[in-house]
């Protein structure tokens, strides 16, 4: 028997993409964050998950996409690393959440080395269902802080930007 | 059938740590014919030897059978407690934690101080009479001695093992003891495997096989009969001497006597050696941060307090429950009753939780009696210590942390502090010094007192120092207090001759490093020729801060209660501008710079003037600065919470907490913000150098 993996998938400006379901601890509905100072735009602050305090990250704005208005489809997906001995969690927010899909791991297809606009750190592959392509994201790096975060613009530079003092 | 020992491990290395602790401090009262005390110290070795044996850690089965012995001599009245032999004990227990951390880290040790230390038991058991300067030279070096032995007195003995059918049952194993015969010199074993049964009438429990062995040791007969001292009654053992050199106890003396003799002729090689040591015991001592423990004890009458409080929280949650089923406005004033109830019962859950984590400081003071005693002895000045308050609880991680600055404290006072006696006795003073430790609550804080009765500390010894290092003006007076802060500054060290145990000038300032760090101060009193005192504030915890609650713009931000001066509205009168885009407030005889935390944060916010503008004024390393607000909320308790946990430090923000509401909101760190503004304001600078040069 072949093995299978288990992706749930979810739209990104009008792509569809998966993650690893193992690594998905829950999905939640978009709800105010409180925001940090001095952070990229993507990261638009933390939550308090049931007394845990967790960073919340825009995934198109992290992709370079575009931002979107919030809306009531808005979903919070967060994501739990499976490794134990490090555990972290983070929320990343998507346009929608769509399907739970299973593949064969020998159907999984690698990912084309160019044509990218995202990172290609988070790539694992490309599987598809019927005539979708969707992308399969690397969990791991999603949940890898160093590669998180890694395109921060100092925040030097956009205080610099707009500093005026007004009396 | 096999049982996982390996499960049991944890377990028995807390058993043996405390076991040595109470060595430890048992050793340290011991007096003669003080039996009840032996006893515990005896028991406690036992123990732990017994432990050692069943996890097959022979090292320090061995070990400690030494120790074992020597004090069951001791008990038995066969030895005087000698001072000296309390001191090599103390060297012994020393050992056995060092071999224990070395199994609980799993590490090598240095195994020099262990072999030598066993040597010098193994002396005293012998009687021996090595003068001590010899032995000294005994323990620089272990190899050479070890070889010593073997070149001159090996001796062949031809074992017999025939052990009982039952013996592995009573959870001995034949190999452990045959692998301990393996450490005393070169071992040949046959098995003899002639009784095991056929297949059928074969028990897997049982043990059949019987063993010759030859041993080429330089160990006495004892040593050997000493492996098998836990299977004497479960087994035919005859150990016999192959060649016939039967050597009585004086040859035995003689001979060691000789080794010493030839060690001493060796000594330039070992001072060789013992100068490269230092390295050695560096990269033991990296690698021991593994050290932290990630559990405490808790005793059960917390644990008992603990589910009184939840059951009663379960009380009030059913009864607000059925209050909320069928609710009705003439039931308000229940209603109100009852949370009322929900929140006394969640501040005393709150409380006991907390208490879980606090232990007695006796813990970070119960090393000191070893301390005193191992530095009196170094420094020739007789030392009384006296500890008080040590019930007094303290956070667990406050503990952790305020150890070594303590050792250094008291370090310094034995050294710096007390005087050597003959200067004492000029001053009459009494001969023996005192240093004592006091623990107490007051206010909101736990004071922790380390107090010496020594010369005190001459505020013009440091003046001059500092001037002649640079650090202050001659022309500056300053206060008492003042001068004694020049002691933590960084390579600060008035002591005359440097000593290993202090006055190399690194230290002080670490010591209160340590000790902001945790949110405490540190402060100092003496008087000249009477003694000094120095007196560490600690917060009771770090887990909970009293905190000033402010708006910004949309969000709420806490400022810690400890770091605030005082709250005020600005008057334009008073608002100055430096050249720069600094802004100044003129706070009665003070300047203090104003940081608008919405451009340090960069967020919006609903009040950008500095003008009638809300300022929080707070300190810290001594600078007061203004942070402007949008308006000034409740004062709270806030539980800290991380954010590295899932996130990473983020710059100006010291923490998270959760609000009422269950919202989240940022802890300012006001050192690391004023840090920040610093830096933007030089950004600033350059830029506006960088507009000018544009416009001209």
């Amino acid at each position: 028997m072949a093995q299978e993996k288990e992706y749930l998938t979810f739209i990104l400006n009008g792509e569809e993409f998966g993650v690893d379901i193992l690594s998905v601890q829950e999905l939640r509905v978009w709800s105010a964050v409180t925001e940090l100072p001095n952070k990229p735009a993507y990261i638009k602050g933390v939550i308090n998950l049931r007394g845990v305090i967790i960073p919340i990250i825009d995934l198109r704005q992290r992709f370079g996409l575009a931002p979107l208005d919030y809306n009531a489809q808005t979903v919070t997906i967060i994501l739990r690393s499976v490794d134990s001995k490090n555990p972290m969690v983070v929320g990343i927010v998507v346009d929608a959440v769509s399907e739970v899909y299973k593949f064969e791991l020998n159907s999984i297809r690698k990912p084309p080395a160019f044509g990218q606009q995202i990172d290609s750190c988070f790539l694992e592959g490309l599987a598809s269902v019927e005539d979708k392509l969707i992308i399969l994201l690397n969990s791991l790096s999603l949940l890898d802080q160093n590669e998180l975060y890694q395109v921060s613009r100092p925040p030097e530079e956009r205080l610099a930007n707009e500093n005026t003092l007004t009396v | 059938m096999s049982i996982d020992l390996s499960q049991f491990i944890p377990t028995f290395l807390e058993e043996c740590f405390e076991g040595i602790e109470l060595m430890e401090a048992s050793l340290l009262n011991l007096e003669q014919g003080d039996e009840e005390t032996i006893n515990s110290i005896f028991r406690a070795a036992h123990s732990i030897k017994g432990g050692a044996g069943t996890f097959g850690f022979n090292h320090v089965t061995e070990f400690t059978h030494l120790v074992e012995t020597l004090l069951d001599e001791m008990r038995d009245g066969r030895r005087n407690i000698a001072h000296k032999d309390i001191e090599i004990l103390l060297d012994s227990v020393d050992c056995m934690r060092l071999l224990i951390e070395a199994i609980r880290d799993d590490c090598s040790y240095d195994d020099s101080k262990v072999i030598v230390t066993s040597q010098l038991l193994t002396a005293t058991l012998n009687n021996n009479s090595i003068d001590e300067n010899i032995v000294e030279d005994t323990t620089k070096d272990n190899e050479n001695t070890s070889n010593a032995i073997a070149d001159d007195n090996l001796t062949h003995w031809s074992i017999s093992f025939i052990p009982e059918h039952h013996l592995v049952q009573t959870g001995n194993d034949p190999l452990l003891l045959l692998n301990a015969l393996a450490e005393l010199g070169k071992v040949s074993v046959t098995a003899n495997c002639n009784s095991i049964p056929s297949l059928v009438d074969l028990d897997a429990t049982e043990l059949y096989i019987s063993w010759q062995i030859t041993l080429i040791t330089a160990a006495k007969k004892e040593d050997i009969a000493e492996i098998f001292e836990w299977v004497e009654d479960d087994c035919q053992l005859v150990i016999s001497n192959e060649e016939s050199i039967d050597k009585k106890p004086a040859e035995i003396n003689l001979d060691i006597a000789n080794e010493a003799d030839e060690l001493i002729t060796e000594k330039p090689t070992i001072e060789a050696k013992t100068k490269v040591k230092p390295n050695v015991t560096n990269d033991s001592s990296l690698q021991k941060p593994k050290a932290e423990s990630g559990s405490i004890r808790v005793g059960v009458d917390k644990v008992d307090s603990l589910i009184n409080l939840v059951g009663e929280l379960v009380i009030t949650q059913s009864m607000l429950s059925e209050l909320g089923n069928d609710f009705e406005l003439s039931k308000v004033a229940r209603l109100n009753s009852g949370l009322e109830q929900l929140l006394q019962n969640t501040k005393e859950l709150q409380e006991s939780v907390m208490r879980i984590r606090m232990l007695p400081i006796s813990f970070a003071f119960n090393r000191f009696p070893r301390l005193i005693h191992d530095l009196s002895k170094k420094m020739g000045k007789e030392i009384e210590l006296l500890i008080s308050g040590e019930q007094t609880e303290l956070d667990k991680s406050v503990m952790e942390q305020i150890s070594d600055p303590l050792v250094h404290l008291v370090r310094n006072a034995v050294d710096h502090g007390i005087e050597a006696t003959d200067v004492r006795i000029t001053n009459g003073k009494p001969e023996k010094g005192t240093v004592s430790l006091d623990a107490y609550h007051q206010g909101g804080s736990i004071v922790i007192e380390i107090k010496d009765d020594g010369g005190g500390i001459d505020s013009n010894v440091i003046l001059a120092k500092a001037i002649e290092n640079g650090l202050v003006d001659e022309s500056t007076s300053l206060s008492e207090s003042q001068v004694y802060d020049l002691l933590f500054e960084p390579g600060f060290s008035t002591a005359k001759t440097l000593s290993d145990i202090s006055g190399r000038g690194v230290g002080m300032d670490v010591v209160k490093r340590n000790i902001q760090s945790l949110g405490g101060r540190i402060q100092i009193e003496s008087t000249l020729g009477v003694g000094s005192t120095f007196k560490v504030f600690l917060p009771l915890t770090l887990a909970i801060l009293d905190g000033q609650l402010v708006k910004v713009g949309r969000e709420v931000y806490i400022i810690p209660l400890i770091t605030i001066v005082e709250s005020l509205q600005t008057q334009e009168a008073l608002i100055n501008r430096t050249s720069g885009d600094m802004v100044l407030y003129r706070l009665r005889e003070d300047n203090v710079p104003v940081i608008p935390i919405y451009k340090l944060f960069n967020i919006p916010a609903q009040n950008k003037a500095i003008k009638n503008s809300l300022l929080v004024v707070v300190e810290a390393d001594g600078q007061k600065v203004g942070l402007m607000v949008d308006d000034l909320l409740a004062q709270q308790q806030v539980v800290v919470k991380s954010l590295n946990e899932n996130y990473q430090q983020v710059e100006g923000v010291s923490g998270a907490t959760i609000l009422g509401d269950g919202s989240v909101a940022m802890i300012l760190d006001v050192p690391s913000m004023i840090n920040m503004a610093l830096k933007l304001a030089k950004k600033q600078q350059q830029n506006n150098i960088v507009a000018e040069e544009v416009i001209h």
